[in-house]
């Protein structure tokens, strides 16, 4: 039977999103006996709901309501709307999402003693170290069936990844694979091995990606102890004289606003929304935002340094037939300052079907010379490039005071501006990439710029001192004991790596200490 | 390498039923016979016929018959004819175009013969309304047609035939390993 709480229940944990860090949290919890509701703004769409069409599909899953943009990146030009590509729907972005694995470098942890100071930039330290986060990413990737770990073996490699690893041999590459991928390479966890369908950014319709949505989640729901209300959209969080959260005030499909108590609070609805709920829950005690005394919620936006090389060849590659993220390039990941840049980044084909393509080869372009790139789509080859980008305090999530959604609630707007380092940083992975795949005779290379923003991070940061963050090295609030963030806008640093086993990780690592404090009595 | 025939399978086109009821020729076989589309908004088959024009040369593709470039702006039409900001879009647009035409080359745009030629109206009307919208629309208005993505050569949904698994996802064969 399906498990209900009661809205008066001040006992259980609320968790807010049901994606990679709030579906993990949410089942881990429910596994050591706590009880959890997990509120979640969109609907349920199970496995067999999945089209194999990239508008269709984003008309289902993504999150379309509004957001507006600023600052001089160009996405706020092109899609002054649709800041960010994401998820709104139970299992979160983890539905859309490709499925690198990828652990942090050691010195990512510590960028700031690493890199040094950099102008513009306000990098920091983790309070976490990646000796601490070992055993932590050991569990992720054991739970998540990561290729290459476990003895789990890696994917076979597509069309799109032999004329990438061709390239990259030629060019001395020593570090490239098919990748860590949490896609099952064999049948394992109840679910099966993937087929090649070409449409994991549309939902795995094998369910052989891993997905909170048909793991986390339902493992979670069989304990008893975990409620997942879709259609449930968090509006604002309540506190009491003494600044402990009491609850959360939430809409339900209908508009109709309801509170649900709670023990304790956990914000999990990616690195946009996370820190509109707090900014949006001020009060007298609280007059700029829940936990937000420093001045931090929303600050230091992070979406990696990304863009994409396309090249076309002049016999067949058909790139969208198989996995979407096929393989990786490891070798530009290293801090090698002689480059002209801190941190690093990585190499990893892409795909997008003719409608994406169209959308965002060279967003606005019209003409034979953008026309001429369509016409050779079915020999083209594609490489995405993503590395760290530098926190800044200006890159940040406000309230917009003009925009509401249609529960009145402010919309978010995102500001974001490259720092030199950012521009640096991609122009020589541009210049990598094309060599790539000059060296296997690309007729013609294409550098796309930055889509939407896939990865979202770093708006409620991790920091040791109260002053320089939102949260502590647990991902609880500075200002507010019993408040946490378990999500990606707890990354002090974005690190060149995809971030959803760090993401997923760091919620194990909280749920463990989230349960200890309770049956201490401590929360 | 398995490589999927491009043409368009005739039980694949459709006719369009249009707002207006008429139904638009397929043209046979690639070699596509005059098609115009038919319009709510900018009614007048001159317009229809110009805005056909300008489709192609926004994004022109020889490969792609003008059946397709006609639906899409038959996607527009139906768009813009929602709201009263947005009807008179398309036929204002038109003679603010052929405008453009008779000031640069005296003849309206449609009879303008080279294609470089009506790129310069274009690029003259660039930042308008009416061309940042024409454009923008068109971008799934014509490449979110299936019989396109076939005429490009992406085949588009796989989970019904299993995936690619055993249709080619790794049969690429003109490269060492
Ligand atoms: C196309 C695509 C490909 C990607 N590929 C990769 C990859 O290969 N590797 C990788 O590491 N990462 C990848 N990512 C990124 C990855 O999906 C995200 O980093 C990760 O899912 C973020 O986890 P999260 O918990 O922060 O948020 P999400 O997983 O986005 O979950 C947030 C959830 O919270 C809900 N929510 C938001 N606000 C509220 C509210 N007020 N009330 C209730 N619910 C709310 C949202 O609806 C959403 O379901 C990809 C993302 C996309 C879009
Ligand atoms: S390619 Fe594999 S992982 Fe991607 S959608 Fe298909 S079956 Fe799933």
């Amino acid at each position: 039977m399906e498990t209900k709480f009661a809205l008066d229940d001040d006992s259980v944990v609320v968790v807010v999103g049901s994606g990679a860090g709030g579906g993990t949290l949410a089942n881990e919890l429910a596994q050591r006996g706590i009880k959890v509701v997990c509120l979640e703004a969109g609907k349920r769409h199970e496995i067999p709901d999945f089209i194999n069409d990239e508008w269709a599909s984003f008309a289902q899953l993504a999150w379309t309501d509004n957001r507006t943009t600023s600052g001089q990146w160009r996405v706020s030009k092109d899609f002054p709307n649709l800041p960010a590509w994401i998820v709104k729907s139970v299992g979160g972005s983890t539905v859309h999402w490709a499925g690198a694995s990828l652990r942090f470098q050691n010195h990512e942890w510590k960028a700031l003693s690493t890199y040094g100071h950099i102008d513009g930039a306000d990098l920091l330290d983790w309070p976490i170290t990646g000796e601490e986060m070992a055993p932590w990413y050991d569990k992720a990737e054991y739970r998540m069936g990561t290729t290459g770990t476990n003895g789990i073996p890696r994917l076979p490699g597509n069309n799109n990844y032999k004329v990438f690893a061709a390239g990259a041999k030629r060019l001395g590459y020593k570090e490239f694979h098919t990748g860590n991928m949490s896609i099952n390479s064999e049948p394992r966890d109840g679910r099966t091995s993937c087929r090649q369908l070409g449409f994991c950014f549309q939902g795995c319709k094998m369910g052989a990606k891993w997905s909170t949505l048909y793991t986390e989640i339902p493992a979670g729901e069989e304990t008893g102890n975990l409620e997942v209300r879709p259609q449930s959209q968090a509006l604002q969080v309540e506190h009491n004289a003494a600044g402990k959260v009491t609850g959360v005030i939430y809409a339900d499909r209908d508009g109709k606003l309801h509170r649900q108590k709670a023990r304790v609070v956990a914000i999990a609805g990616n690195s946009i929304e996370s820190p509109r709920l707090l900014l949006n829950s001020h009060s007298n005690l609280f007059p700029h935002g829940l936990a937000n005394g420093a001045g931090h919620v929303g600050r230091y936006y992070m979406r990696h340094t990304t863009g994409s090389v396309y090249a076309v060849f002049d016999k067949p590659v058909h790139m969208y037939r198989g996995t979407t993220m096929a393989g990786i390039i490891r070798d530009e990941s290293r801090h090698d300052p002689s480059r002209g840049f801190s941190g690093g980044y990585e190499m990893e084909t892409i795909s997008l079907g003719v409608p994406f393509m169209a959308a965002f080869l060279n967003p606005g372009d019209w003409g034979r010379d953008f026309t001429s790139a369509l016409d050779a789509y079915d020999r083209m080859a594609g490489m995405w490039l993503v590395g760290e980008d530098m926190p800044q305090a200006d890159n940040r999530i406000t309230l917009n005071s003009e925009a509401k959604d249609a529960f009145g609630m402010p919309v978010a707007n995102v500001n974001y501006t490259d720092h030199p380092n950012d521009v640096a940083m991609r122009d020589h992975a541009y210049k990598q990439g094309t060599a790539v795949y000059d060296a296997v005779g690309a007729q013609r290379t294409i550098l796309t710029p930055p889509y939407p923003s896939t990865h979202n991070l770093g708006t409620n940061r991790m920091s040791d001192k109260a002053a320089d963050g939102v949260v502590n090295k647990w991902g609880q609030a500075h200002e507010v004991e019993n408040l946490f963030i378990s999500d990606g806008s707890q990354f002090t640093t974005s690190a060149a790596e995809n971030p959803t086993l760090t993401i997923v990780a760091l919620a194990l690592r909280q749920a463990d200490h989230i349960a200890g404090r309770l049956a201490r009595n401590e929360l | 390498m398995r490589s999927p025939d491009k043409r368009v399978p005739l039980s694949r086109r459709t006719f369009i039923g249009s707002a207006t009821g008429a139904a638009m020729i397929a043209g046979v076989a690639g070699t596509a016979r005059a098609t115009i589309p038919s319009l709510k908004t900018a009614p007048s088959p001159q317009a229809s016929a110009t805005l056909l024009k300008m489709a192609r040369d926004i994004y022109p593709h020889d490969r792609i018959p003008d059946l397709y470039y006609a639906k899409a702006i038959e996607t527009i039409d139906q768009k813009v004819s929602g709201s009263d900001a947005t009807s008179g879009l398309l036929a204002d647009g038109v003679a603010a175009l052929d405008a453009q035409a008779n000031t640069l080359f005296q003849k309206p745009y449609t009879e303008i013969a080279l294609e470089e030629d009506r790129l310069k109206v274009l690029k003259a009307i660039e930042a308008t309304p009416f061309f940042s919208r024409v454009r923008s629309e068109m971008v799934t208005a014509l490449y979110n047609q299936k019989e396109v993505w076939t005429l490009l050569g992406y085949e588009g949904s796989s989970y019904e035939f299993g995936g690619y698994l055993d249709r080619g996802f790794n049969d690429l064969d003109w490269l060492e390993s």
